[in-house]
């Protein structure tokens, strides 16, 4: 397949590449192909069912009052499964805060996502080992990282050496809203400028909060990469197998040395904003009930139970997998002590300081007063 | 006589705040309101709820997701002779509009020899109390502080907030108005359409003679309630609550530490160049002298803040910290 410059602008391309329809057919595109086989397809399912389950049962857990807030990813499942299997163990990802599906992709403990929205530690997964970094909450910040991130391997001599085990690439997520913002265009700019090994995934859930996407864009976002400089696609966000491809085509173009790309999943927030959030205060629920046709995990249901690919027990397979992993993470909250008053002051510097190590003794004995105060 | 009249209404300083707004929107068609959320969502924390529906999209404007976009916007409008309220759903987010704050903004008036104003308001919200972590509760009101051209206020009820947002929308200086996300729901006296309350006029909320608690904001409320506890234990304090961070109203502070003797500053911000570095600086060189104990300050430790409420609680100063610290102060 060939991914070049002028991509997203030629004639007649179709403008969505989707290669699963809500259907669950298969469908053929002329730049982006599916490449594994349906066993692929069942392990993407789990991993949509699963990741999906962790959200519900994050969500339940914020509504009994256990975590202080949930994003949840309802609706965006494939969209960040598909990305995130297309990732090599070299690659490295930066999230948003809704990026629950490609950090189970990543292999980071879904437990330690509740951890932080718990608010008994700020993530706790080293991004090291997971290639996962933490979550980023002020809007579009992280693109910036990744550039530099970016710039960096390719500094170290990490791309372009065609040694699959050793070029890799970097992804960044972000929202519809956020390239809105100075620091995601800034970073576009300079990705183009030096070819920089960066894959800008943006998940186009068509709101921000209560503003939708046409108070961000005259015109659809995937073609603002043309601007900056390199290709940019629009790809249908609730069909994991096409997610898979086209982060995978434009991951491997940056492993090559071939610079960014912009990949606009073309999705829905299912859900509320967070769950601070009442979304019935600014949009129709008829928009809910057409994208709910587009689900991302019933197509690949479709598919599979329609070609005879899996049978019933598979699917109970998976059931009892997910019910089993909520289980295990409403306990694992539930059972999350509440931190050390006192390690507040660890890691403000990486060595304290003098004046901080005093006014830790002066909060420690400020604290001990008022023990056996009551 | 007073019998016949209705008892003194009573909101939220959420309401206060939209009823400010909403007088001001009413009497004069320059002031527009633009923000993140703010029309069709009614603001992050629903200050300006009912207001897109009452004054249309010219007026109320959902703007694209760019906080610098946001205050350099309003900056452009107020210059041709608009009087713009910005919001930014957080105070931590100015950090994304400090060129347009900081050096624009507060040096327009300035730098065009008089000949142009900013007339604008950016409206932020800080603090603690709800486990919004690191980059959602700080309290950074002294970096405005240091920026000569720019005014700060950090009203604490609801009457000051609508007091001081329709001073704010009035003057032609840029002036940023911070709220705080423990206020809002906080409930007191209604204050009327007529009402107005100076920029640059600190408050004395609580009257007392043996020492003077200086707080600001929801600060206010906790020096006060300690206040009530002193007086338990027969420690009369009196609170300042400053209300306007920048000009310090520092004649008020001086005349009560002039009869108390005392000052105890309490705030949210974190200790080292906070607020009440320079309220004590202030003190020191003019009351040398005057004062019976030493200056004392009691603020959030040096430290990043944590998403976790109940270590927030701890770290931020709380009434008992204040009865112990005034305790100690007139005592000593
Ligand atoms: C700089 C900044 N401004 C505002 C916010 C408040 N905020 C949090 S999420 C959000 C909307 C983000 O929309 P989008 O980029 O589309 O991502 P989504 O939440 O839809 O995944 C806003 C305005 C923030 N976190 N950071
Ligand atoms: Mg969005």
């Amino acid at each position: 397949m060939s991914v070049t410059a002028s991509f997203g602008g030629r004639e007649g391309r179709p403008p969505l590449v989707q290669l699963l329809t809500p259907e669950g057919e298969r469908v053929e595109h002329p730049d982006f192909a599916f490449d594994l086989d349906d066993e692929a397809i069942k392990g993407f399912y789990r991993d949509l069912v699963l990741t999906r389950r962790v959200d519900f049962e994050a969500t339940a857990l914020q509504r009994q009052g256990e975590l202080g807030i949930w994003a949840s990813l309802l609706g965006q499942e494939a969209a960040q499964i598909g990305s995130g299997r297309a990732l090599s163990a070299q690659d490295y990802a930066f999230p948003t805060y809704r990026e629950h599906g490609v950090a189970w992709c990543r292999g980071v403990d879904p437990l330690q996502l509740i951890g932080l929205f718990r608010g008994v530690d700020q993530g706790g997964w080293d991004p090291r080992e997971s290639n996962f970094h933490l979550y980023t909450i002020v809007i579009g910040a992280q693109t910036l990282h990744a550039t530099g991130y970016a710039m960096g391997i390719q500094r170290d001599g990490l791309v372009g050496t065609g040694d699959p085990r050793r070029d890799a690439a970097t992804i960044v997520y972000f929202g519809d809203g956020a390239t809105s913002q100075g620091d995601v265009n800034e970073s576009f700019v300079f990705a183009s400028v030096y070819n920089a090994p960066v894959v800008f995934f943006c998940q186009n859930n068509q709101w921000a909060i209560s503003e939708p996407i046409e108070r961000q864009s005259r015109i659809p976002l995937y073609q603002r990469a043309l601007g900056f400089g390199f290709p940019g696609v629009r790809v249908d966000g609730n069909d994991v197998l096409a997610c898979y491809a086209v982060t995978k085509a434009a991951l491997q173009r940056a492993r090559e040395g071939s610079g960014p790309m912009l990949v606009e999943a073309f999705t829905y927030r299912m859900g509320a904003h967070t769950t601070s959030d009442d979304p019935t205060r600014y949009r129709l629920s008829e928009e809910l009930e057409h994208w709910k046709l587009k689900d991302p995990i019933e197509r690949v249901k479709a598919y599979l139970s329609r070609n005879g690919i899996v049978d019933a027990g598979f699917y109970a397979g998976v059931e009892a997998e997910a019910d089993e992993l909520a289980a295990r993470l409403r306990a694992g909250c539930l059972s999350m002590p509440d931190p050390d008053p006192l390690s507040i002051f660890d890691h403000v510097y990486v060595e304290t300081t003098p004046q901080l190590r005093q006014q830790r003794e002066d909060f420690a004995g400020y604290l001990a007063s008022f023990e056996g105060a009551h | 006589m007073s019998a016949t009249l209705a008892p003194p209404r009573t909101v939220t300083y959420r309401e206060a705040l939209r009823e400010g707004l909403f007088e001001e929107m009413e009497a004069d068609d320059r002031v527009i309101l633009l923000g993140e959320d703010v029309g069709r969502y009614g603001g992050a924390y629903a200050v300006s709820r009912g207001l897109l529906e009452r004054f249309g999209e010219h007026r109320v404007i959902d703007m694209p997701m760019s906080e610098a976009l946001i205050v350099g916007a309003a900056l452009g409008a107020a210059a041709v002779g608009a009087r713009p309220v910005a919001e930014i759903m957080y105070m931590d987010f100015v950090t994304l509009v400090m060129d347009q704050l900081v050096n624009q903004a507060a040096k327009l008036h300035y730098m065009f020899g008089g000949q142009l104003t900013a007339p604008m308001v950016v409206r932020v919200q800080q603090g603690i109390g709800r486990g919004a972590g690191s980059q959602h509760s700080q309290s950074l009101e002294a970096w405005f502080a240091h920026v000569p051209g720019l005014k700060v206020v950090a009203p604490s009820t609801p009457a000051d907030a609508k007091g001081l947002l329709k001073s704010a929308i009035r003057d032609d200086d840029p002036v940023l108005f911070i709220e705080h996300k423990g206020l809002y729901a906080r409930k007191g006296e209604a204050a009327g359409p007529t009402h107005t309350v100076p920029i640059g006029l600190a408050d004395v909320k609580r009257s007392g003679e043996d020492l003077t608690i200086v707080a600001w904001s929801n600060m206010v409320h906790t020096a006060l309630a300690a206040a009530e506890e002193l007086a338990r234990e027969g420690v009369s304090a009196e609170v300042v609550d400053l209300r306007t961070i920048a000009p310090l109203d520092m004649a008020t502070v001086l005349a009560s530490v002039g009869r108390t003797g005392r000052l105890l500053i309490v705030h949210e911000a974190v200790r080292t160049a906070g607020l009440g570095a320079e309220i004590a600086a202030e003190t020191a060189e003019r009351h040398h002298g005057q004062l019976r104990a030493p200056v004392r300050r009691l603020a959030t430790p040096d430290v990043v803040l944590p998403a976790n409420t109940t270590l927030e609680r701890e770290l931020v100063p709380d009434a008992d910290a204040v009865v112990a610290a005034a305790r100690d102060l007139v005592r000593s």
